[in-house]
């Protein structure tokens, strides 16, 4: 059994796991500086979920109307239900310019204004003067953004000539006695080979893990591998209990119809036909902040106002759009709403529910992409070696909420700083690498082997389908303070089942029912901190609503969740009010 | 409930000494539309069954395979279009590494070496490279590929030289840089095709047009590569 014998140790001066926005953007920054890097991924790089993006990126370029950084800044930190970290926020709003530009000369191909500029689009929560009225900031590509993205970055990575290992799965971080992290142990895929892979400095950038849920809109392969990893190498989970719906996901299917649907002026309605996010946000109506729109969804829905024989859905209308903008900015919407709801948008309104979409919890990081930790009382202490960036990170720029195209930008300024950190990081130690620790691939290794020899255990598929259940029904849009204790209980039974795990395929070559239960292992850490988190958080903010705390409580609750696996246990961190350069965004009610 | 039944290819060099056809039934329920929604379920019968997956709504490109004789994503296929029992193979003309698995490095390979990057090398301005919205509907039709290869591996020419004929995927990349108005090295890039091998393999034959799951047209492009080329002639 190759896989239990001593591991090959390959060296690199960076590796990057995970080659999505983020991890892309990162390897740019590297490669172009010179540095030996690896990136690992399960997939080839475009298969990554930044692919399935879809509206556009947010900058305050103001290429159709005037639009500032700080307007930008004012609506993130809104948006986030005043969660998200202002330093941080400033930094991205500020950098969005930038990293946009810079796309664009990758050779991006985003859609034109007349004058030859970058298309923008309105897009939900993005205003001008300070929440005052929409602004089009979402700098798109049709509604393939995230597509032209990606591609463009691997393009770009072709020229860098980064080193990528593909059809690699990251199993376990490595940590020496210090803390410090020195690589991570990886198994190629084809022939189940472990190997690891050791650095000076070491890049998360693994992307959701929005297959915790029975519905989602993301790929199978966003199961937190690194949550999972940096969990079980004792590193905390950010504000894990704030997980966003999307408003518009295709009922049954979850797939995903982008908001830039509504920003191009569609429109929800209820059975009654009434347009009703005019009663719940008179200012913004449907380009309302996620959170917000889903929760007025689910409300028509549980009033009963939902549409179909089991009035379980809304409609998302945009016969009144005329068919050429459909045909020319939205139409991979229109080949979805074809392929998985039978419907022509141009002609019928597409059945949608608000469906599990992002993260906005993760690996605590600075706004420099480092990995911190509370250590001697203070709650920034930089994890060395270690850097984590894009949707498994908790930066936080999102907060309690995430804005529409804040994503994108997030992987782009969040992976090129985490990028340039590593530089200069990796410029300053020693050339010789640290030496491993005798046991760091014994995690990874014993994780392999139980499986191997697991015998009268559990169907991977079956425990899976109970913890995505489990975690529908008890965390969902609107979260109930019995049904969260039960909860924390039923996961904690699902895990005892994930620790058992039995696989019937014993092949080296490509066996996928095994990177299903390594996967699984993943998933369970992200389910338990999820409903832990939601379970203590006794105040609604974002997109944690509580029917017995229905409002937001800043005299307790301002402050950042942090679970950790060892005890599964809770503490807090406060949040960072103060920007780096402009006044603090002070408290206030979160209208629409 | 309905049952969906298929006859599978299986490969599994760690314990097989010859590919077979297996037949699986698979209980199908209301909900399930795609090949890919019962495919899953298949695996949930036998976890050995191997096949690549990732977004299920036809961008990533991973599950591209032969469905009853003809290329295409599973995640797009409906289940009702298809002849039972449905015939799944891996693409053909590459390599097989396990069932539906097939090794893309020549697919990959071929891509890589069209230089698939913008290539301008002025001074980058402070802001966006300017192009208007009709210079940049030339790039539509062309930058949507997935790369799933559903094109290249149902082209004769592909199959008979892999390692010289840059395939539909490859050209459709070429040609999207080519047409793009920021780039610099279209007669670099002409250079490198004008090959009897690279471009030339290109009989129009137009299966790629047909397999392409998202509807683009590679043999249109290289058309015009090939008009591209005479032009620089006259």
């Amino acid at each position: 059994m190759n896989q239990l014998a001593h591991p090959t140790i390959r060296k690199f001066d960076a590796i990057i796991v995970g080659a999505g926005g983020a991890g892309l953007r990162a390897a740019i920054q590297l490669s172009e500086s010179g540095l030996k890097t690896a990136v690992i991924s399960k997939v080839f790089p475009t298969r990554s979920h930044t692919v399935a993006a879809q509206g556009g990126v947010a900058a305050s370029l103001g290429n159709s109307e005037e639009d500032s950084w700080q307007w930008h800044m004012y609506d993130t930190v809104k948006g986030s239900d005043w969660l998200g970290d202002q330093d941080a926020i400033e930094f991205m709003c500020r950098k969005a310019n930038e990293v946009v530009v810079e796309l664009e000369h990758y050779g991006m191909p985003f859609d034109r204004l007349e004058n030859g500029k970058i298309y923008q689009r309105p897009f939900g929560g993005h205003m001008s003067n300070f929440g005052e009225k929409p602004v089009r900031r979402a700098c798109a590509a049709a509604d393939r953004t995230g597509h032209a993205m990606l591609h463009a970055m691997y393009q770009r990575n072709v020229r860098a000539n980064t080193q990528f290992f593909v059809e690699w799965m990251a199993l376990d971080l490595i940590r020496d006695i210090d803390g410090q992290v020195l690589g991570v142990t990886a198994m190629e895929m084809e022939t189940g080979e472990v190997v690891i892979f050791q650095a000076k400095a070491t890049l998360f950038a693994t992307g959701g893990a929005g297959r915790i849920y029975y519905s989602s809109t993301n790929a199978f392969i966003n199961t937190g591998d690194g949550l999972g990893m940096a969990a079980r190498a004792g590193i905390p989970l950010e504000d894990m209990e704030f997980w966003q719906f999307h408003p518009t996901g295709v009922a049954g299917a979850g797939v995903l119809i982008t908001e830039g649907v509504r920003g191009e002026g569609g429109i929800l309605r209820n059975s009654t036909g009434e347009r009703f996010m005019e009663r719940y946000a008179p200012n913004a109506k449907d380009l309302a902040s996620r959170d917000v729109v889903s929760r007025a969804m689910a409300t028509e829905i549980k009033e009963g106002r939902g549409c179909g024989p089991d009035k379980d859905y809304l409609l998302l209308d945009l016969t009144h759009l005329d068919p050429k903008t459909i045909m020319q900015r939205l139409p991979g919407i229109r080949e979805i709403s074809l392929q998985f709801a039978g419907t022509d948008p141009i002609k019928e309104s597409i059945p949608v529910v608000p469906t599990c979409h992002y993260m906005m919890g993760g690996i605590p990081t600075n706004y420099h992409g480092q990995v911190v930790v509370t250590k001697d009382g203070r709650h920034d202490a930089v994890v060395p070696g270690f850097y984590a960036a894009g949707e498994c990170a908790c930066a936080s720029v999102h907060g309690a909420n995430r804005l529409g195209t804040n994503s994108l930008l997030d992987l782009l300024v969040f992976g090129k700083s985490a990028g340039e950190s590593m530089v200069s990081d990796i410029k300053a130690m020693p050339a010789a690498h640290k030496e491993l620790p005798q046991d760091g691939s014994d995690l990874a290794r014993s994780r392999l082997a139980r499986l191997e020899n697991q015998q009268s255990g559990a169907n991977v598929h079956e425990v899976q389908l109970a913890m995505r259940r489990v975690m529908q029904d008890h965390c969902g849009v609107f979260r109930f303070p019995d049904m969260l204790a039960q909860g924390v209980t039923k996961i904690l039974e699902v895990e005892k089942q994930v620790m058992v795990t039995e696989i019937r395929d014993k092949s080296q070559v490509f066996n996928t029912a095994r990177l299903e239960a390594l996967e699984l292992d993943n998933l369970i850490e992200v389910a338990k901190a999820t409903m832990v988190s939601a379970e203590a958080r006794r105040e609604s903010r974002g997109a944690q609503a509580r029917e017995d705390f229905p409002d937001r409580d800043d005299a307790n609750w301002l402050k950042h969740t942090l679970w950790h696996r060892e005890g599964n246990r809770l503490d807090f961190k406060p949040v960072q009010m103060k920007p780096l350069s402009v006044d603090s965004i002070e408290l206030k009610k979160r209208v629409y | 409930m309905a049952t969906v039944k298929f006859r599978i290819y299986r490969y599994d060099p760690d314990k097989d000494e010859k590919p077979y056809m297996e037949d699986v039934t698979v209980e199908r329920e209301a909900s399930d539309r795609k090949l890919l929604d019962i495919l899953v379920k298949a695996k949930y019968q036998d976890d050995s069954i191997a096949f690549r997956r990732s977004c299920r709504e036809g961008v990533c490109g991973s599950d591209a395979m032969n469905i009853n004789g003809k290329n295409g994503l599973a995640c797009l296929t409906d289940i009702d279009s298809l002849k039972q029992p449905i015939m799944l193979r891996p693409l053909p003309g590459l390599p097989v590494i396990r069932d539906l698995i097939v090794d893309m490095t020549q697919f990959f390979k071929q891509y890589h070496s069209i230089k698939p990057y913008l290539i301008n090398n002025d001074h980058p301005p402070e802001r966006e490279r300017l192009q208007s919205p009709e210079e940049r509907e030339e790039l539509n039709g062309l930058y949507e590929c997935i790369m799933c290869a559903c094109c290249s591996t149902s082209c004769p020419s592909f199959w008979w030289n892999p390692d010289k004929f840059v395939g539909p995927a490859g050209l459709l990349a070429a040609y999207r840089f080519i047409a793009d108005t920021r780039d610099q090295a279209t007669s670099e890039r002409l250079d490198d095709l004008e090959d009897p091998y690279r471009l030339f393999r290109c009989h129009s034959i137009m299966n790629c047009v047909d397999a392409c799951p998202k509807g683009l047209n590679p043999t249109k492009a290289i058309g015009k590569i090939k008009d591209l080329m005479v032009r620089r002639l006259v």
